[in-house]
């Protein structure tokens, strides 16, 4: 199995930081594994992680009250899941699953956060890349909310 | 060019808007020839005509097959009529696919909503000369599980190993076990050498925006995409300017179009 450091050097989210940091950021990362239908975290519990997924797919859900559980996203091998550790209150928005065994690399948001607490560089890289998640995010949101193929 | 009468041999309903219907030339009898992405405007007598896509395979012309969405007055009258009746067909119309000259070459179709139904005769013909092609992906989105278009087709093509197909929807509930998400994001999950393939995309034009910057993001250029466009028809031979698209009608010079031919017109609104 390739090493975690090994595993964040050829993806593209941590593509251009310094071997250094990637040092830094696999030293708070450990390989997970989830079977079909386990919850990787619940909506509303504390956020201290986020996930590199290398094999399998999760699901983003969220809870539509009368109208059911709604899928709103799947995630999938190579994809970044999770920012809810960045953001206070640190607090999980939504609820994950996995739909297929599924393996990652978790990343743990307190280790994460504490070496950010020393390192401004490594906080604003850090920063940087999520802020580009979530703007990736917002737009596929935003063009399944115009309703395409809708009439 | 005056309708030419079609009786409706076969009528199959595909989701709750839409259905396809097989027709047959009253008068001729050697079937119909058409390439993948031509139209033939669809007449209903005493309501009007509408451009609609052949969706059928363009190596079995015996029948000539439409799917359409029924969203307004032709397309309501067109949902309405039976088994036997008749309808009036005029084309086949308007450029093609560029199926011979994707030859070589892998293939990445992306299709949302209706779109897939102007794509199929493509496809097909790729099936048919699989050997001629790289490697070939067929991603399809549509609004919610229940809106997915010929789901038997998907699912056969799914159960080759030598095609790559996707199906993602905008929103489905607890009961969906595929992919939830737009489908621009399926590109870059799918396999291809972006300097050796030809894309061909058709879907919403909102659609076919991002999807066209997410296939530009995964290396392609403008020449090596081709789109599908839309607007309201009347002659249909390039006559009335009905279907004017800028410098373009789509009716002759389209409706398919090689991505950097309309480029500056798309990204003006309502051309
Ligand atoms: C080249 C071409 C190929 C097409 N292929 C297919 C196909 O395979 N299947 C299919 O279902 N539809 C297809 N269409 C779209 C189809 O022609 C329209 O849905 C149809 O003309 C609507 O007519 P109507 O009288 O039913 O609706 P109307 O009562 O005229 O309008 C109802 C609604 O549809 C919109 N509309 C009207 N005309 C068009 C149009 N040409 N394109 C998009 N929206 C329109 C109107 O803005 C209005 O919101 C194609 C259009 C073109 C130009
Ligand atoms: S529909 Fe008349 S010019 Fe195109």
């Amino acid at each position: 199995m390739k090493d975690i450091k090994a595993l964040l050097t050829e993806h593209a989210f941590f593509r251009n930081l310094k071997e250094k940091q990637i040092e830094t950021i696999a030293g708070c990362g450990k390989n997970v594994h989830f079977s079909k239908g386990d919850v990787v975290f619940r909506q509303g519990e504390e956020a201290n992680a986020f996930y590199i997924v290398k094999k399998g797919a999760v699901s983003i859900e969220v809870d539509g009250a009368e109208r059911g559980t709604i899928i709103i996203q799947t995630v999938e091998a190579g994809d970044i899941l999770g920012w809810s550790w960045l953001i206070p209150p640190h607090e999980w928005r939504f609820t994950a699953n996995a739909v297929e065994e599924t393996s990652a690399v978790a990343l743990d948001g307190r280790c994460l956060r504490g070496k950010c607490g020393g390192d401004d560089a490594l906080a604003h890289t850090l920063l940087e890349k999520f802020a580009g998640v979530l703007a990736q995010r917002l737009e596929k949101t935003r063009m399944q909310l115009l309703d395409v193929y809708g009439k | 060019m005056i309708p030419q009468q079609f009786r409706i041999q076969k009528l199959k309903s595909e989701t709750y808007d839409t259905f396809t219907m097989e027709l047959v030339s009253e008068k001729k009898k050697d079937g119909f020839s058409f390439l993948p992405g031509q139209f033939n405007m669809l007449y209903v007598f005493g309501v009007g005509e509408v451009p609609i896509s052949i969706s059928g395979d363009p190596t079995k012309q015996e029948n000539l097959m439409h799917t359409i969405r029924d969203v307004g007055s032709v397309t309501g009258a067109l949902r309405k009529l039976e088994e036997g009746d008749s309808v009036g067909v005029r084309g086949p119309f308007g450029s093609a696919w560029p199926v011979e000259a994707a030859e070589g070459k892998d293939v990445v179709i992306v299709t949302g909503g209706i779109g897939l139904a102007p794509l199929r005769p493509a496809f097909y013909h790729i099936l048919a000369n699989r050997k001629k092609y790289g490697k070939v992906a067929i991603l399809y989105g549509a609004r919610t599980p229940e809106d997915i278009l010929y789901p038997e087709d998907l699912q056969e093509w799914r159960s080759k190993f030598d095609l790559q197909v996707r199906v993602t929807v905008d929103r489905a509930g607890k009961d969906w076990h595929g992919t939830v998400g737009v489908v621009p994001s399926l590109i870059s999950k799918v396999r291809f050498d972006p300097k050796n393939t030809l894309a061909m995309v058709c879907g919403p034009e909102i659609m076919m925006r991002f999807t066209v910057q997410e296939l530009e993001k995964c290396g392609l250029m403008t020449e090596q995409i081709y789109v599908s466009m839309e607007r309201n028809m009347k002659c249909a031979i390039g006559f009335c300017g009905h279907c004017q698209y800028g410098p373009k009608f789509i009716c002759k010079d389209g409706p398919v179009f090689r991505f950097d031919e309309i480029e500056e017109l798309f990204a003006v609104r309502e051309v």
